[in-house]
């Protein structure tokens, strides 16, 4: 920037081909019926962590189902598996299972777990 | 019937190009950044093909680039060209030969607006007349240079010394054609193949033996944008722009980038420079440049000219791979040689070299 005056804007296209969906991936596989969500939010709007901070169920699907896992890593650790998503959950995924996996398959990918 | 349906199709999108007898207008910025191409189409059209071709040293710019920064009013820019006419029609030619794109795209604009606005015809003639004292005609024919190569494409296959063949493995070169947005993006008919199935590039590459390559963003700007480059603080959004038009065709790992227009062919070689000292990131294999020529250097190097006479030295993008590739054989003493054997000064920071 310092150099030139003008800096490069990266494009926000979202590359399939690109992005990581192993995280996504681990979930389905160990926990098929998070195939079954539908995103409405009912877990989002009834967590407690998500009333205080950037914890978003709902946000976590959408990104994981496109590889952004980056958004994802920190914000998981938000979770205090208190349960009350899976009462509001419409289609019966097993959200806290969700959260529990996700944060064991960063551990694996990430290299921090065997 | 099908068949004659598409060709009937595809003769309307079609365009007549003159054969002979043209009035050629330079273009502001090749004649710097690379100058051996007007050179070449001058020399293949009279030398080679004994074809008319006429210039005169008082033609100036069109103030295209003015124009588009919102600094030359439309009524100037509509009596500069007409001034351009009036030379035509003294010097007796009716085909006019348009080096540049964004001048090509200017005279399309014109002559429509003098179509469907006869009313702003006369008073261009009019102030044309007071300021010069000069009266002009409609071109018969107008064409870019390129239309011009891409008629004479089978002319210079037949006489082709390489071909856009990888002499190691006997493959076609992967090329990347771009065409200028204001060849045929404004005004369609103008265009060989329109908007839709541009064919002035892709009919050179195909002909002189190489594979065109087709990838997602073909025909995103090549970032230049007059707007977007002017204003230094603007100038991400024009790299930007390359940028993403590089990394979509990256995975295609192209030999070469062909171009018909001077605002391409400049910023898509000395952006990838820019971004290179940016971040690191280039485009091609093995961490070299593409490299990105003029259809007159490529055509040139097809007929087996001098590669440092085209002037590819002068690009910021080096050619060697390109030339290696296709077999051409140079002499490196040669490229920073004037004629008369004086050694002309290295630059510094060159890609691929």
């Amino acid at each position: 920037m310092d150099k030139f005056g003008f800096s490069l804007s990266r494009a926000r296209v979202i590359d399939y081909d690109k992005n990581d969906r192993r995280i996504a991936e681990y979930i389905y596989e160990h926990e098929p019926s998070f195939r079954l969500c539908i995103e409405c939010g009912a877990c989002a709007a009834t967590c407690t962590a998500g009333n205080f901070t950037e914890f978003s169920l709902r946000e976590f699907n959408v990104l994981l189902k496109r590889g952004e896992n980056d958004k994802v890593r920190a914000r998981l650790k938000k979770c205090m598996f208190c349960g009350k998503c899976i009462l509001a959950c419409p289609r019966g995924v097993n959200t806290r299972n969700v959260i529990f996996l996700a944060r064991q398959a960063f551990r694996i990918f990430d290299g921090n777990e065997t | 019937m099908e068949s004659e349906g598409s060709e009937r199709i595809w003769s309307d999108y079609q365009k007549e190009i003159a054969d002979d007898h043209f009035f050629y207008v330079r273009s502001c910025i090749r004649q710097s950044f690379f100058p051996g191409s007007e050179k070449f189409f001058l020399d293949f059209l009279r030398d080679k093909l004994g074809k008319d071709v006429f210039e005169n040293p008082s033609h100036t710019t069109c103030t295209g680039i003015g124009y588009h920064a919102d600094i030359v009013p439309f009524q100037t820019i509509m009596t500069v060209i007409a001034r351009h006419y009036a030379l035509m029609k003294e010097a007796g030619y009716k085909n006019i030969a348009i080096s540049c794109v964004t001048s090509f795209g200017i005279y399309a604009e014109i002559l429509e607006t003098w179509k469907h606005f006869p009313e702003e015809l006369e008073k261009t003639r009019e102030y044309l007349y007071k300021a010069t004292g000069r009266e002009f005609d409609l071109p018969e024919n107008i064409a870019h240079t390129s239309d011009i190569i891409y008629k004479f494409r089978n002319e210079i296959a037949a006489n082709a010394k390489y071909l856009l063949v990888n002499r190691q493995t006997g493959e076609p070169l992967k090329v990347v054609e771009h065409i200028g947005c204001h060849y045929a993006k404004i005004f369609p008919k103008y265009g060989v193949g329109g908007a839709e199935f541009p064919k002035v590039l892709s009919g050179m590459i195909e002909a002189w033996g190489g594979e065109v390559v087709d990838y997602p963003e073909r025909r995103h700007c090549c970032g230049f944008g007059f707007r977007q480059y002017l204003v230094q603080a603007n100038r991400g959004y024009s790299l930007s722009n390359t940028a993403k038009k590089f990394s979509s065709m990256k995975p295609f790992k192209p030999d070469l980038v062909l171009t018909n227009c001077p605002g391409c062919t400049m910023f898509m070689d000395k952006w990838q420079y820019t971004i290179k000292e940016m971040d690191g990131t280039t485009f091609g294999v093995n961490g070299e440049s593409i490299p990105v020529l003029t259809y007159e250097e490529l055509a040139g190097l097809v007929l087996g000219y001098n590669p440092w006479d085209l002037g590819l030295q002068y690009h910021m993008v080096q050619s060697e791979p390109l030339l290696r590739k296709m077999g051409i054989e140079y002499d490196i003493r040669d490229k920073y040689s004037t004629r008369d054997g004086k050694q002309m000064p290295v630059p510094e920071n060159l890609i691929n070299a």
